[in-house]
């Protein structure tokens, strides 16, 4: 049922990318063809790029390469966009995952002790951490980490994905946002649930102060927190491409910065789409999870 | 015209006293203070800044090049000899006007569409929802990255983009709010006093949704400043020669290793500044929105 509800939403996204090399100022036939080709060589590239057939067909022609992989060419190499793209996709997910892997169970361990020492130092200083760990440039916090701990102390490589090292410095400048807003939502979340009628119950027979936390009100404080993760995972899908292009980190990031430079529109038109269907398909899973958690919501 | 006057000397009080009590529980906590009294601070930089830098931030000085912070520039000056406190102070109009001006834009267009939408509700509701799902769908920068791609770089074209990925967030807020207020006594009573359309949606609910319309957009200036400048940095924003801060940032990177103060300034300005509107924007929902309160 929530997959039917999907399809309206995927097809007037991929319309939206589609539709995007439409709007470009210029012509797309002219800038495959070259600068100085002749009338013939770009009337060739337009029917390349079937740009000389009606609106809709040029949109079905699209959707039928997408489903089998065919996502066009690139106007700078030639070579084929998924293939540009495959290689350079999977130390895009692995940073991405690093990322929110420590985001969550740090942003978690702030936001529980905040909750539990709520109002006390913990808690402020937890708080004060994720206020500015929401307002940080992530893009300055990778210049700063680059100059302490590689130029300075020469810990870690300064950029590339070479070794799992040099995924240390990205993910932290890339997670420190989303490591900010999980604690932030913890903590609230979980302030709510202590207060409710079950815990004073399981106060009154004696239960301890951990039992309570992690046994009772943290089960139920999880919503509202995988919701917002969720949520903020198109927030670490736009900071990769800044924190990938500080560390010049071979991902998709820079891949988009680089062909925006180029005018490769093929592969910025791609690489949109690839991160719109990665963001739906996130909040999908964050559904259906929640589904989980929460067996009372039930979608029928 | 017997109801203006009935009108006025009733609200007025009313009114007046809400802002002072604002007022009062800002000055009541001390980080909302705080962050309010720099707010402050930026806002006469950024309308007197670029005639009160003790050098010109354009003027470059070959014979003092990326020199560290000293008290004749206190936060040094970059690879062209600029002092780089002129050109942040200089540069505050630019950030700052970019942020507001993209937010305010963005704000008005998502009240009017959210107001439409929860009001009338039926086909124009789901239509402005729909658009919104699909703007949704496209993470915020790499939706604005789309724009300025096809738009072509500059700071007006980065207001633009900023100012799309904000329209649905609002819109969603102010329908939420809308479809809320709209069940009430008191627009129900308007309507049956013969009260048009257009009067009960301005007069009557979009007062009620002014106070989180009005904490959204501070918190939004925050995430705006950032997305800003990210664009910049990325060379898709302001022109690298503006003393723009996310430019400077981006221009400056290159020496990094020799000069850490070139980097380090602009980016603690723009750190600062988007934590004082987030943590006023935190305050201010404190205060308006009590529900939240814990």
């Amino acid at each position: 049922m929530r997959i039917l509800n999907l399809i309206p939403l995927l097809i007037i996204v991929s319309f939206v990318v589609f539709m995007f090399v439409h709007i470009i100022p210029g012509d797309p036939a002219r800038l495959l063809a070259g600068q100085d080709a002749t009338r013939e060589e770009v009337e060739l590239a337009r029917s390349v790029l079937n740009l000389d057939k009606p609106l809709l067909q040029q949109y079905f022609i699209y959707m039928s390469g997408l489903f089998v992989g065919d996502l066009g060419f690139s106007i700078k190499s030639g070579a084929s966009v998924a293939q540009i793209i495959s290689d350079r996709i999977l130390p895009s997910l692995g940073l991405t995952f690093a990322s929110i892997v420590w985001a969550t169970v740090v942003g978690m361990l702030i936001g529980i002790l905040s909750a539990t020492f709520r109002n006390r130092w913990p808690d402020q200083l937890g708080m004060l951490t994720a206020i500015s760990g929401i307002s940080l440039p992530n893009f300055w916090v990778g210049l700063v980490i680059i100059q302490i701990f590689s130029v300075q102390l020469g810990w870690f490589p300064t950029g590339g994905a070479g070794s799992w090292q040099s995924y240390i410095m990205p993910s932290f400048a890339l997670g420190a946002g989303i490591m900010a807003i999980i604690a932030r939502f913890t903590r609230s979340s979980l302030v709510e649930s202590l207060k409710q009628d079950y815990i004073r119950t399981g106060r009154s027979k004696g239960l301890g102060k951990g039992s309570i936390v992690f046994g009772h009100a943290l089960k139920n404080s999880l919503i509202p927190v995988i919701t917002v993760t969720g949520l903020q995972f198109g927030f670490l899908l736009g900071g990769s491409v800044v924190v990938e292009t500080v560390f010049s980190f071979p991902g998709l990031g820079t891949l988009l910065i680089d062909s925006i430079q180029f005018r490769d529109y093929p592969v910025i038109q791609a690489l949109i789409l690839l991160f719109a269907l990665q963001f739906i398909l996130v909040n999908f899973i964050v559904d259906i999870i929640y589904g989980f958690v929460n067996p009372k919501i039930r979608y029928d | 015209m017997n109801t203006v006057t009935m009108e006025s000397p009733k609200d007025l009080p009313k009114r007046k006293s809400r802002m002072q009590k604002i007022v009062k529980e800002i000055t009541r906590k001390k980080v909302t203070l705080i962050s309010s009294i720099f707010i402050m601070i930026l806002i006469i930089a950024a309308i007197i800044g670029p005639w009160i830098t003790p050098y010109n931030p354009a003027a470059p000085d070959y014979s003092n090049i990326l020199s560290p912070p000293s008290l004749a520039h206190i936060f040094g000056t970059d690879a062209y000899g600029r002092d780089i406190f002129s050109r942040i102070l200089a540069g505050t109009q630019i950030s700052l006007s970019v942020s507001v001006s993209a937010v305010l834009i963005g704000a008005v267009i998502g009240t009017i569409l959210g107001l439409v939408s929860g009001f009338f509700g039926k086909l124009v509701d789901k239509l402005i929802m729909r658009v919104c799902d699909v703007l949704f769908a496209f993470p915020d920068i790499i939706l604005a990255i789309g724009i300025v791609a096809i738009l072509g770089p500059g700071l007006r074209n980065v207001v633009i983009a900023v100012a799309f990925f904000s329209v649905p967030s609002f819109a969603r807020l102010v329908r939420g709010t809308t479809l809320e207020v709209k069940e009430q006594l008191f627009v129900e009573s308007a309507r049956s006093m013969g009260a048009s359309r257009r009067r009960i949606i301005f007069k009557h609910i979009f007062p009620e949704t002014l106070p989180s319309i009005m904490v959204y957009f501070t918190m939004s200036i925050g995430t705006t400043i950032l997305a800003a400048a990210s664009l910049s940095f990325l060379g898709l924003g302001a022109d690298p020669s503006t003393p723009d801060w996310g430019a400077m940032l981006s221009t400056s990177r290159d020496y990094i290793g020799s000069a850490f103060h070139v980097v380090f300034f602009p980016g603690l300005i723009i750190f600062l500044t988007v934590l004082s509107f987030n943590v006023f924007g935190d305050g201010l929902r404190e205060i308006l929105d009590p529900k939240l309160k814990d």
